[in-house]
């Protein structure tokens, strides 16, 4: 087609450059990178601990590992998942996508993303370093009050926990603050709010709710903190402390970050669905408000977590129906997504697959979790294996194969390569498959009886049945994990040539080669339509929602017609997230550390607040430096 | 200079209006009202329960002592304001005699909250609640401690960003058309200033 011949070549020296350039870069592809490589890393030993989870309750009277050992993997996994797989992965997309999707040639504040990313890595080692001290932390993901008391839990692996995870909601906090001024500030000419693609739409809202969940985990961390460090009895019942405080500072946070882990997979699900049905998105306005409904709702329905901690029929009720809400907003884009597939030219490529393949499997945990709405039901169900059939079904059937087709979707955009359509649907389908196998049966133990967290099960409770199909499942899982890694290696090797416009895509980042130029635009484009790039290719009776005789968003230009000037590359946000690191590490070591932490964050920081911002006029990003201002 | 490129980059693109700066330290300030919310939340949650374990306003704190840390406090936000004025209107001098004024009611303020606690703990009035001695309960020390403290520290920051600014300000980095670090500077210092008014209220007077 003509239009993938007009694209560049790809700009495979994006990514070239010695260790210096990657710990110095500000460039938000690849800190995307980083990310994404960091996320998929810690994919692979979350799974792992799950897998040794799944070998010791594969039969009765499991022998594999000890309670206590028990006790380290299901917390590790839930925690890894959590913060060091989904939520980075989700930023690896935000990083590598957002820009390009609006039309900006970085993110507001490049230094302080390459900050969140350091302090992110730093965070997510803190955390696993607790293996190489013998004590990971043993209390749950969500490390309920008292089990984490000093006096229940005397050793060092909540302080691990509890320091590891604020380090990181620091750099999610930045993170937050520096995608949320880019979405809002950097917009290209004409690109209103409701031109906006919807994978962007829905990392804004996802911004806000770290911006206010993010706050309220912090004390509770903090009260924690005190209680195990100077004697505070905030927890501790003894003097007036209350582990129900505990609780709802945790879900606070805890329910929005269901929807932060959540709607990244959406906002991708809305990009794949309508670029391989040929069709616009359906009701795109109705998608919006929907996501900003789901994330406004989701910060008054927290107390649905603790139904069984005997809040009274009043609260139990309020929240019980604001849960019950929630499905209206998440029902109307679950309709959405079929009516864009309806009638559609449907591509059958794995990413489309995987989006798919999300909204089937979100529509199962979506169901269940209406079923927790109601309190009698949920009391019943709360703890047993059916929550964690629930939430496996949101976290891995929605979020992970949400990202997966965005991993699909926007690779050949990342790496300038194809990825292999044969082994991306043979990973899709025993994902698929596998993930059924785990998961599904987890619904029949919980309704039996099987309380979640338990190392053992005696033989004639009639578990045994379901819980080894859902360890054979959990090794399908882990194949297919395999094989997408082998299809991404053999990509990268001898992947064939992408272009820069692969799918036929209708947003602003197919106009540019694959991978980008470091500049992002040639010229920054200017939008007329939300779907700019099929307005040009296919002029406006492709694209019904716009009246408008303009011609669309062109491919970029293969150089710049003036000079471009970008941020230059600094080592000092990796020294001030070293330096937060060392405050955080430095509390379980001494206070001589601490003090070194500060000092090298004050430094780090100073260094950076006085190093120019910008290197000027980059002799290859377009005609001679001075030419232009 | 990178403030002026921010004001102009973000000019031609749909946006707020608003530079990136300043946009970002609004975001980052919306994120502190929930930090300081969930305090002061907690804190009520706790006080409510448990309202044995409070003191009577000045039985253990020492209120006048305090009120007068508030009073410099508020003071340091006038000087912000007028080094604020000074650099908008490009006084350079102004900016730098304010900006000195600012740093040292900012430091004052956390002086004497040191002295504050040296004083307390001498009377038991401690975080820890197994030697806590003072008046009250463990939880009256304990809230009043992560309260103040984190107040405190967010004080002791904005004093090392102020003097930051202030180095800034004496290699004549800004200007009447460059002066987003200085106006940043004010929202972080104001927003500060607010939250203890606040916090006194409710710490100290209730």
């Amino acid at each position: 087609m003509s239009v993938r011949a007009m694209t560049a070549p790809g700009h495979e020296s994006l990514y070239s450059g010695g260790m210096r350039s990657w710990l110095t870069t500000v460039d938000h592809k690849r800190i995307g990178v980083l990310y994404g490589i960091s996320a998929l890393f810690y994919f692979v030993v979350g799974g792992v601990e799950a897998l040794i989870i799944r070998l010791q309750l594969a039969s009765a009277d499991g022998t594999v590992v000890g309670a206590d050992t028990f006790n380290q993997l299901f917390t590790m996994h839930g925690t890894t998942m959590v913060f060091l797989v989904l939520m980075p992965l989700s930023a690896a997309l935000f990083n590598y996508m957002i820009p390009l999707m609006i039309g900006a040639r970085d993110v507001a504040f490049p230094r302080l993303n390459a900050f969140s990313f350091w302090t992110f890595l730093f965070g997510s080692l803190l955390l696993n370093l607790s293996f190489l001290v013998g004590n990971p932390p043993d209390a749950g993901w969500f490390g309920y009050a008292n089990l984490t008391s000093k006096q229940y839990n005397p050793g060092m692996g909540i302080d691990f926990w509890l320091l590891s995870v604020q380090i990181m909601g620091i750099a999610s906090i930045a993170s937050a603050v520096n995608f949320t001024v880019t979405i809002l500030n950097m917009r290209a000419h004409g690109m209103s709010l409701m031109r906006m693609p919807l994978f962007v739409w829905m990392a804004l809202i996802v911004q806000v709710l770290m911006l206010l969940a993010f706050p309220p985990i912090t004390v509770a961390f903090i009260y924690l903190m005190f209680d195990r460090f100077f004697g505070t009895h905030f927890y501790i019942p003894d003097a007036g402390g209350t582990p129900i405080l505990w609780q709802h500072l945790f879900w606070i946070f805890g329910h929005p970050e269901v929807y932060i882990l959540i709607l990244p997979s959406f906002g991708v699900v809305s990009e794949v669905l309508p670029t391989f049905s040929r069709k616009p998105l359906f009701g795109a306005p109705f998608m919006i408000f929907s996501g900003i409904l789901i994330g406004f709702l989701g910060f008054g329905v927290w107390s649905h977590h603790m139904f069984t901690t005997g809040l009274g029929a009043v609260a139990d009720t309020a929240f019980s129906l604001a849960t019950m809400l929630i499905a209206i907003p998440t029902g109307v884009k679950i309709f959405n997504w079929i009516a864009t597939l309806w009638g559609g030219h449907i591509h059958f490529k794995t990413p489309l697959y995987f989006a798919v393949g999300m909204v089937g499997l979100f529509i199962i945990g979506g169901l269940s979790g209406i079923m927790h709405a109601s309190p009698p039901v949920d009391i019943q169900q709360h703890d047993t294996y059916f929550v964690v059939a629930h939430l496996h079904y949101v976290f891995f059937g929605g979020t992970v194969f949400g990202l997966f087709a965005g991993i699909y979707y926007w690779w050949p955009k990342i790496t300038g390569r194809m990825i292999g359509e044969g082994l991306g649907k043979l990973h899709f389908w025993l994902m698929f498959i596998g993930m059924n196998l785990t998961f599904f049966p987890m619904h029949f133990l919980g309704m039996d009886g099987m309380p979640r967290r338990i190392y053992t099960y005696a033989a004639d409770l009639g578990w045994e049945r379901w819980n080894l199909i859902a360890t054979v499942g959990a090794f399908v899982i882990a194949v297919s994990v395999l094989v997408f890694f082998v299809n991404a290696v053999r990509s990268v090797r001898a992947g064939e040539p992408a272009g820069g416009d692969p799918w036929d895509g209708a947003t602003l980042e197919w106009t540019m080669s694959s991978p980008p130029p470091e500049y992002n635009f040639a010229i920054v484009p200017v939008v007329n339509s939300a779907r700019p790039f099929w307005l040009h290719k296919f002029g406006p009776t492709r694209d019904i929602s716009t009246r408008t005789r303009e011609e669309g968003t062109p491919p970029q230009p293969d150089t710049p017609p003036e000079r471009i000037d970008l941020p230059s590359p600094s080592g000092w946000p990796i020294l001030a997230a070293l330096g937060l690191s060392l405050v955080g590490g430095g509390a379980l070591v001494g206070l001589w550390l601490v003090l070194v932490g500060v000092a090298v964050l004050v430094f780090g920081v100073y260094r950076w607040a006085f190093q120019p911002l910008e290197r000027l006029g980059h002799p290859t990003f377009g005609p001679a430096p001075g030419g232009g201002r | 200079m990178s403030h002026s490129a921010t004001i102009s980059a973000s000019h031609p693109m749909e946006g707020m209006k608003v530079y990136n700066l300043k946009l970002g330290m609004w975001v980052f300030l919306l994120s502190e009202v929930m930090f300081f919310s969930s305090l002061i939340g907690a804190y009520i949650i706790l006080r409510f329960a448990h309202p044995e374990q409070w003191a009577e306003p000045n039985a253990v704190l020492n209120v006048p002592l305090t009120g007068f840390n508030t009073f410099m406090l508020i003071c340091s936000s006038v000087t912000m304001v007028k080094a604020f004025a000074a650099i908008e209107h490009g006084d350079q001098a102004g900016l730098k005699k304010w900006l000195i004024a600012t740093i040292i009611l900012g430091s004052a303020f956390v002086g004497i909250q040191v002295f504050e606690y040296i004083k307390l703990a001498g009377h038991g009035f401690v975080p820890a609640a197994a030697s806590y001695a003072a008046e009250g309960g463990p939880l009256y020390g304990s809230t009043f401690y992560t309260m103040t403290g984190f107040h405190g520290a967010h004080v002791t920051i904005g004093v090392l960003a102020l003097i930051f600014t202030a180095i800034k300000a004496f290699r004549g980095k800004y200007s009447a058309v460059d002066y987003g670090g200085v106006e940043i500077m004010g929202l972080y210092w104001h927003f500060v200033d607010l939250v203890w008014i606040i916090l006194f209220t409710i710490v100290y007077l209730i």
